[in-house]
């Protein structure tokens, strides 16, 4: 019996995870998914209806204009926080002084939850009191500046306040790469006559490809998990013009009571970060393969 | 030719120099504006700009955001939620250590069949959106009688960070030589005893890593922080939310703004001291995750 348990603890030690693992990971996200197969709405019953919750999911226009603002904010955040972190990773490489200050200085908004971040943003975006007041009373006469209340303006708010939070992580990401390139290689490259700019274009950049490849994909879980940042700094408004999927399942399954609908959406959701992770996975698992 | 390829050098770093000051002033300027925003009275607030220092320094902002500001019908300041989440962030960070420092031991040195597939699974809930795990989640809550309590806080936050607290101590022990367990295996040590002996004293940077990064993360949470939280028992980042929606007689910015800085503040202290580590953890937890 002692000489059992011993052969096995490893596997005992791991059973409590293993076991938790498998019904709040695996056996909620099976529920969850059953669950947006039944007309559920105050509480769970299992009267299954096929995928009627995803049909009314999918004419529902509130559902049109979080995706719609997920693809939006998306594509920005990860634009601007990409040539943003990779600029300022560039130019923090050239031996300057005072780089872990700096360095110290771009990152500490990472640290910050996005419930601050938002509360913040709300505030300087203020419109009247915040940046419109400051630019009327530096001399720019007539300056305006409303997105935080504008319907079709209110989701690029959520951009800024997302690149100003990840930008210097993107930044911390790309400086590890930059350090980690074979000096030997820019300076074969210096000797042949290139320039800073095309050492970097021809030799440096194609070598961040695996950098730009895993900032990509946190960038992505990031902005798909946002729902604290709008909560914070719009409420997702004004209406719902600033809702992204996160939002939508929140209200619809607290507020609303229609859990049936908030399920589907949390599916959805999953389907979409799967979308991407396994891809990504698929790549970096073919390439330990190659090695 | 050589003096003016030197200034032209020279010009090109002043270049670098300004740019950099120029970000590093952008993304200083939000905490620059909450703090002196926190310091103004609401009429300076209204006359004055973003920018502009607090003519009158004053703490009734922060004193007000402490101990009398509402959050909701209640009207007793940050200060009781601020202790809840430390009373959720305490507990939920040691046991997901602590846990995540076996799991990462077994599934570095101790694998047997399928334990490489078990991290592969245990990996991919670092990924999954908690949306699809909220409700079950509630109803778990609901059935031990958990709903609305700190207790059921600490479990949740404790299940669904131990992925990454076995991921990075996983990846971690990866590091340390196979050949020091077989030597503690050949002089008698079991399981326990190298882990004691041979892992604990080589584990300090890494568990400092998991317990920073465990501690953000769990500190910043407000998503399972407002589904699953009760009145009386939310922690610092929903009851700021409150606060800030709240506004009986008129909007404070200056509290709000104090308010913001005082649920940040443990978490910029952290990375104040201890910054380096902080970087290792994101990633570490990112890259590898």
């Amino acid at each position: 019996m002692l000489n059992f348990l011993e052969k096995n603890l490893p596997k005992i030690v791991l059973a409590p995870t293993t076991i938790v693992m498998v019904v709040c990971m695996y056996g909620f996200i099976v529920w969850t998914g059953l669950l947006s197969l039944t007309k559920s709405r105050m509480m769970p019953q299992w009267d299954f209806v096929g995928l009627d919750q995803y049909r009314r999911l999918f004419a529902n226009p509130r559902w049109d204009v979080a995706v719609d603002n997920l693809f939006v904010f998306l594509i920005l955040f990860i634009i601007i926080a990409l040539v943003l972190g990779l600029f300022l990773a560039i130019f923090l490489d050239q031996k300057i002084r005072a780089e872990g200050a700096i360095r110290t200085i771009y990152l500490y908004p990472m640290a910050i939850s996005f419930i601050v971040t938002g509360t913040a943003w709300k505030w300087i975006l203020n419109p009247g009191l915040g940046i419109e007041k400051l630019m009327n009373d530096w001399g720019f006469v007539g300056f305006e500046f409303r997105w935080l209340v504008e319907q079709d303006m209110a989701i690029y708010t959520i951009v800024i306040a997302a690149v100003w939070q990840s930008s210097g992580f993107v930044m911390a990401l790309f400086l590890a790469g930059l350090r980690g390139v074979d000096e030997n290689l820019t300076k074969a490259a210096k000797i042949d006559g290139a320039s800073t700019v095309q050492l970097y274009w021809h030799v440096v950049l194609p070598l961040m490809r695996p950098v730009f490849f895993s900032a990509i994909v946190i960038l992505t879980h990031i902005a798909i998990k946002s729902f604290d940042l709008v909560q914070a700094l719009t409420g997702g408004g004004p209406g719902y013009a600033s809702d992204l999927p996160a939002n939508f399942m929140y209200t619809f399954t607290f507020n609303r009571a229609q859990i049936g609908l908030g399920a589907s959406s949390a599916m959805i959701m999953l389907f979409g970060v799967l979308a991407i992770l396994i891809p990504y996975l698929y790549s970096e698992l073919r390439e330990k393969n190659h090695e | 030719m050589s003096s003016l390829k030197l200034t032209k050098y020279n010009i090109g770093r002043a270049f670098i120099y300004l740019i950099l000051l120029f970000f590093a002033f952008l993304y200083l300027a939000p905490l620059y504006v909450m703090f002196t925003t926190s310091l103004k009275d609401i009429e300076e607030i209204r006359s004055g700009n973003l920018m502009a220092l607090p003519i009158d320094p004053t703490f009734y902002a922060w004193k007000k955001a402490w101990s009398s500001a509402c959050t909701g019908s209640e009207c007793n300041g940050l200060a009781p939620y601020f202790w809840n989440s430390v009373r959720i962030v305490v507990p939920a960070v040691i046991i997901s250590t602590i846990v995540g420092a076996f799991n990462g031991y077994v599934l570095a040195k101790w694998k047997f069949k399928g334990s490489e597939f078990l991290f592969g699974a245990l990996l991919f809930g670092c990924f999954i959106p908690f949306q699809v795990i909220l409700l079950p989640m509630a109803k778990l809550l609901g059935m031990l009688g958990l709903a609305n309590t700190v207790t059921g806080l600490v479990l949740v936050h404790v299940i669904y960070g131990v992925a990454f607290t076995t991921l990075f101590f996983r990846n971690y022990y990866v590091g340390i030589p196979t050949e020091l367990v077989r030597a503690a295996k050949l002089d008698g040590a079991g399981f326990f005893a190298i882990f004691r002996h041979v892992f604990i004293p080589l584990s300090a940077p890494i568990f400092v890593v998991t317990i920073i990064w465990q501690f953000t993360q769990i500190w910043n949470d407000f998503l399972f922080g407002v589904v699953y939280s009760g009145s009386g028992t939310q922690p610092i980042t929903v009851a700021l939310n409150n606060l800030v929606n709240t506004s009986v007689g008129g909007k404070e910015y200056n509290v709000d703004m104090a308010a913001a800085i005082i649920a940040a503040l443990p978490t910029l202290a952290v990375y104040v001291i201890a910054g380096k580590y902080f970087v290792r953890g994101l990633t570490a937890g990112a890259v590898k995750g």
